[in-house]
């Protein structure tokens, strides 16, 4: 990889407000090593947050405060969001290997690129990777690629399943910009690329990531994530879906569904959800949530399956979230 | 130079090296330490050959890099048990068969030893995809499982 | 207890399971590190390359070029290796025109890999591109039977029967590229010597390749070079061929006198051979009572542009089943890319896929059972060669995986998810069992243990165990007092490991040493204890080690000493019998296998796969029941995951990873079972043994298709079957 300076990130450093806005950070590094390894990213400085104080699990008043450093793995296994939020322990859980759990951090989770072929092959063109090159996916292999929100530049898909999850459960983002602190919906923190696919997300440089706020809802009692995918574990999921539900004699008191696998980022439209409290749940009522949510659907080709792949999930994920296991 | 000073522990022996930060575990312990034991299947975290320990948690040893690791007990498979005075872990491969040509075995047995630690098995589809995160080519999976599920619930 | 049909644990596991076991990248010298710079186009030549930057960079040692090359490697030099195919084999850096995408175009040596590594990046190419066509689709219209051998020979009347065939069908079946991708990547250590002379580990299935490739390319006389692989991390057929990093690595050590290393990246390990798409053309018909009358089996394949890769295809069609009328055809033709290469069970995977499938298909449309349709056109002797079999049991492997798997009552079985479809398929499975010339060098030291050496090598297959189980029961003695080497040029030759011969081959041969051996210690006996000279050897038993004979034993180190004998050394070359060639060897198998498919999402899993093998003489049932279930993986990774995906616009593979090309993981894998029916076979080699590396994943991708027809009504036609396959639209 491309040399690079290097610092390591210290509590005074916070104090003192001299987070450097000209670094890439490093948590886990389990994607940021991959792609600089591969030349697709290559950092002249990198600051290592790995000893920042942002590594616990704490009860809040308003919910649970996920610290940007634990790990994927701590986080699945804490017994409050295995108690709690199990929605979020499943789909963590889903996701890449043990290995990779053990040492991938929510923090970087949430910042994962795309695993598009193209942006991985410094030899071919791509507009996220190398802006106004083209998109070789469009008219090439695209069967991983979003149906959703794309655009002319970019058919990318966010990879992550912790993220598809936190969508769904209205997480909120905790930023340190500028030595104060910010908080972001979850729903605002990734972006469609539009004419910037470069830009993933709606950070400035110099934010870092110190928390994630968990509401207080968990809906363990009602929920589902369904992870669609080429092998039984280890593989990115095609399609995936979170389901939420909150019922009272059989309708419906809070519903949300978020999808994994078909868009530039989670695809959840709250909108759609709101059209369906206080309705009585059905097959096909959740049919007709999942005509709406992907309403606009288009594919290119090799991904045209998802369309119908993803409605019948959607189905398939409320359905079992209404009667769980 | 631009290099960093880094403690930590290597199979129990303190460590402090000066290194460049570009280094990863991986090639630190193979290229530095001769522990060629851990291996480079990918290079990438796709594979889970170089797994090894880290204060007991299986990682993918080729995307950490070394001046993160301040601090930290690594173990690899080295550490572990020799030919002479195998573990129980390393013995169970062997008499169930759990490889063939035995590339991915330090890996799968790192894999098992931190499955056991997290203690989070409870079904045998939670077994196999914690095992997940180490391919085998020679796909030796049926033999892998049982020495995995002994381990767990034997040692 | 014998050693031979014993599950012993493998001698190496000790070193294996430590990390103790020295693969070619673990060779602890003090290493330059080498890195191949790869072409981004397909077709055309490099118009500029400035290397300039990347000399400049830290660590940088040299950067070997096209423009570089030593002149003595463009003269008069034999780039090949013993299994080219027709052809000019690839050169390295021999001119300035790209064949493929992802040609090695710069070798940059560096003190550290990471070093080598960005170097490589800061080498500027510039292309003058040319057009091409990248797949075999747009490439049919050059498909030549010139270029590849001719298959077995049609007989009877095809047209004819199929014509008057009561039930019949036609369809074409497609396979995807795959890549070998054992997990160790492919690797050279070059350790030089003051005297100029270099010690080459090689990632390899046999140095003897390696080798001669040495020996024609930089006029390595034997004396100057010595190839060595103690362990190889898998290959299944990816070191048959020596591969680039050997020619780099040995480059770079001659030119700099210097120790070098090349360990090839992941993504590198999809620049070389592969198992080649294929199109094949079925038609076949039967009379209504399910008598096969008629089997046509056309195949094309891709190759290079520069060597005629083919495989052993459509044979298969006129081999396995009782058909009078046959016509086999089979075609290559080339694709901008490198060179195919065999890969497990080559051209018997492809050309049993299509056959098995067909024969589904027939069956179904005969209203007949798959398994009887099988049995009523099983076949006793080799249509093709018009030869017995030396063993054929392939109708107990019916009649057992019916039994195990439970094949009768195959449809009482529910499910109460009522979203999920159950199938069933099976497919027969059949190997060659074939024997090489193979030597062994035996030597006896004072205290009675052997050092058996052959330059075979062990890829995984257990050969380090199985020769000393051979080894110990042939010559007497218990299992510890064998030590067997291997993967070393200065040792006895050996055929390369591959085709699932090496037991037979290398096995034989060491039978035949031990036998030798217990001739020449009869002889000393007799000459140092006279009261038995006339003692007939029949009449003498080995055993523990010792001698027996009438009642009394004698230890061979006794004998030894009483020879006054530090050591006794001998060897043996062992060939196949003469007369063998009057008989086919092959190994058979069935399979069965269980999906149960998503109705709604499409999702394929494989719950249940029951293999029964006919193999011969199984020598460690330990090694090769694994070796069988590794291939059914593989039979369902090629079924249901591998496919290498080529942009036909770019010539490009855009999944060179483990991430988006998918090899079965361990959650992939449910009941695999497989069990060996009693085979004796005194014909096949001297130790009635066929190999059983590929026998498993033949058939097994059919079986799976097959499954899936029976749950969807759905016939797959292609490789890989993914869930968009099946999704109901």
């Amino acid at each position: 990889m491309k040399p690079f300076e290097y610092t390591r990130l210290s509590k005074d450093d916070l104090a003192t407000g001299t987070i450097p806005i000209d670094s890439t950070f490093l948590a886990g590094g389990t994607n940021l090593v991959d792609l600089m390894k591969y030349g697709v990213e290559e950092p002249n400085s990198i600051a290592d947050v790995g000893e920042l104080p942002y590594n616990q699990i704490e009860e809040s008043a308003s919910g649970l405060m996920l610290g940007a450093l634990v790990t994927n793995a701590d986080t699945a296994y804490h017994p409050t969001v295995k108690n709690k939020y199990p929605l979020l322990n499943k789909a963590i859980l889903s996701a890449a290997s043990a290995q990779l759990r053990n040492r991938a951090t929510n923090g970087g989770n949430l910042l994962q690129r795309t695993r598009c072929y193209y942006f991985y092959d410094t030899a071919m063109p791509c507009n996220k990777r190398e802006p106004g090159s083209g998109c070789a996916a469009v008219n090439g292999f695209n069967r991983i690629h979003a149906i959703l929100g794309t655009s002319a530049s970019c058919i990318a898909t966010h990879p992550s399943d912790m993220c598809v999850a936190l969508a769904a459960l209205e997480a909120k983002v905790h930023v340190l910009r500028k030595g104060d602190s910010l908080v972001i919906p979850f729903d605002q923190l990734h972006r469609l690329p539009g004419n910037q696919p470069e830009k993933d997300h709606n950070l400035l440089p110099g934010d870092l990531i110190t928390h994630i706020e968990l509401p207080e809802e968990g809906f363990s009692g009602n929920f589902e994530y369904l992870k669609i995918r080429d092998r039984e574990s280890y593989a990115f999921a095609l399609v995936s879906v979170a389901a939420c539900l909150k019922l009272s004699e059989g309708r419906i008191e809070d519903i949300r569904v978020a999808l994994g696998g078909v868009a530039h980022k989670p695809w959840k439209l709250k909108e759609v959800e709101q059209e369906y409290i206080g309705k009585a749940a059905s097959p096909e009522l959740f049919q007709s949530l999942a005509e709406k949510l992907t309403r606009g659907a288009q594919g290119f080709g090799t991904n045209d399956f998802k369309i119908p792949l993803v409605k019948r999930a959607i189905v398939r994920a409320l359905t079992n979230a209404l009667n769980p296991a | 130079m631009n290099t960093h000073q880094v403690h930590f522990t290597v199979n129990g022996e303190p460590v402090q090296v000066s290194i460049e930060p570009w280094t990863t575990l991986l090639d630190y312990l193979r290229y530095h330490q001769k522990l060629t034991g851990t291996k480079k299947g990918c290079d990438h975290g796709q594979c889970g050959a170089c797994t090894v320990l880290v204060d007991g948690n299986s990682v993918n040893s080729c995307l950490c890099l070394l001046v993160s690791l301040d601090g930290k007990e690594i173990t690899t498979i080295e550490g572990l048990g020799t030919p002479d005075n195998l573990s129980s872990a390393q013995q169970i491969f062997i008499e169930e068969d759990a490889y063939q040509c035995g590339y991915c075995t330090p890996g799968q047995i790192c894999s098992s030893i931190a499955m056991r630690k997290r203690g989070e098995i409870h079904s045998e589809a939670d077994l196999k995809d914690w095992m997940s995160g180490n391919l085998c080519r020679c796909a030796a999976y049926k033999n892998i499982t049982k020495a995995a599920r002994r381990i767990y619930e034997e040692s | 207890m014998p050693n031979i049909g014993n599950k012993q644990q493998r001698v190496d596991g000790p070193l294996k399971v430590s990390g103790q076991a020295t693969y070619t990248a673990d060779i602890a010298s003090p290493f330059y590190h080498a890195y191949v710079l790869q072409s981004s186009i397909a077709c055309g030549s490099i118009m500029e390359l400035d290397t300039s930057a990347a000399e400049a960079f830290t660590g940088v040692k040299a950067i070997f070029t096209h423009k570089n090359l030593p002149e003595r490697l463009k003269n008069m030099v034999d780039y090949t290796d013993p299994l080219s195919p027709p052809g000019t084999p690839f050169r390295p850096f021999y001119n300035d025109k790209i064949l493929y995408n992802g040609q090695p175009i710069a070798l940059v040596v560096a003190e550290t890999f990471e070093q080598a590594r960005y170097a490589s990046r800061l080498i500027k190419v510039t292309y003058e591109q040319k057009e091409f066509k990248g797949s075999l689709e747009e490439n049919l219209k050059n498909a030549s039977a010139d270029r590849a051998p001719e298959p077995a020979s049609n007989r009877g009347d095809f047209e004819k029967a199929f014509k008057n065939s009561d039930v019949s069908i036609t369809q074409e079946y497609r396979q995807s590229r795959n890549y070998h991708n054992p997990m160790e990547p492919h690797a050279t250590s070059v350790v030089y010597k003051d005297d100029g002379s270099i010690v080459v580990y090689d990632k390899i299935q046999g140095v003897a390749s390696s080798l001669k490739y040495l020996n024609g390319v930089f006029g390595l006389a034997a004396d100057k070079v010595q190839v060595k692989s103690d362990f190889v991390g898998g290959a299944f057929g990816s070191g048959l061929r020596p591969q680039y990093q050997l020619f780099m690595a040995t480059l770079a050590s001659l030119e700099l006198k210097h120790n070098v290393q090349m360990v090839m990246t992941r993504a590198q390990m999809f620049s070389f051979g592969y198992r080649p798409e294929v199109i094949h053309t079925m038609k076949l018909g039967c009379s209504k009572d399910g008598t096969l009358q008629a089997l046509s089996h056309h195949t094309v394949g891709e190759t290079s542009t520069f060597e005629d890769f083919n495989e052993t295809i459509v044979d298969w069609s006129g081999l396995l089943y009782k058909c009078e009328n046959v016509n086999l055809e089979y075609k290559l033709t080339p694709v901008q890319s490198y060179t195919p290469l065999d890969m497990r069970a080559p051209g018997g995977v492809s050309g049993v896929y299509a056959l098995e499938c067909a024969m589904d298909d027939l069956a179904h449309k005969a209203g007949i059972d798959p398994l009887e349709f099988r049995r009523k056109n099983y076949v006793d002797y080799d249509q093709n060669e018009d030869k017995p079999f030396t063993s054929k049991e392939l109708r107990a492997c019916y009649d057992r995986c019916e039994e195990l798997f439970g094949w009768k009552n195959r449809k009482d079985k529910t499910t109460n998810e009522s979203h999920v479809r159950t199938g069933f398929g099976m497919a027969t499975g059949s190997w060659e069992a074939l024997q090489q010339k193979a030597s062994v060098s035996l030597t006896m030291d004072a205290t009675g243990k052997f050092t058996l050496k052959c330059a075979t090598a062990d890829i995984g297959t257990g050969t380090y165990t199985v020769m000393s189980q051979i080894a110990a029961d042939k010559l007497g003695v218990p299992l510890d007092h064998i030590d067997f080497k291997l993967g070393d040029t200065a040792f006895p030759d050996s055929p390369i490991e591959g085709g699932s011969w090496t037991v037979s081959s290398v096995g034989s041969a060491v039978a035949g040493v031990c036998k030798k051996f217990q001739y020449r210690i009869a002889d000393v006996w007799k000459r140092k204890y006279p009261d038995y000279q006339d003692a007939a050897f029949e009449d003498i038993t080995f055993e523990e080690g010792n001698l027996e004979y009438d009642s009394k034993s004698f230890s061979f180190t006794e004998i030894m000493q009483q020879a006054s004998k530090e050591e006794l050394s001998i060897s043996h070359n062992e060939a196949p019998a003469e007369g063998q060639d009057t008989h086919s060897g092959y190994a058979h198998c069935c399979v069965m296998v269980e999906v149960s498919i998503d109705k709604e999402l499409g999702v394929i899993k494989v719950p249940r796969i029951t293999n029964v093998s006919a193999a011969g003489k199984i020598i460690n049932p330990k090694t090769a029941e694994n070796q069988l279930l590794g291939a059914m993986v593989w039979g369902l990774g090629m079924a249901l995951r591998e496919e290498g995906m080529v942009d036909t616009r770019y010539g490009r593979v855009m999944n060179a990873n483990f991430a988006e090309y998918h090899i079965a993981v361990n959650a992939d894998v449910h009941d695999v079972h497989t069990e060996f029916v009693e085979e004796k076979d005194d014909k096949v080699n001297p130790l009635g043994a066929k190999g059983v590396g590929e026998l498993g994943i033949v058939g097994l991708a059919s079986a799976i298709s097959n499954a899936i027809f029976d749950a969807t009504g759905k016939r797959l036609t292609k490789l890989p079957m993914l869930l968009d396959d099946v999704l109901e639209v």
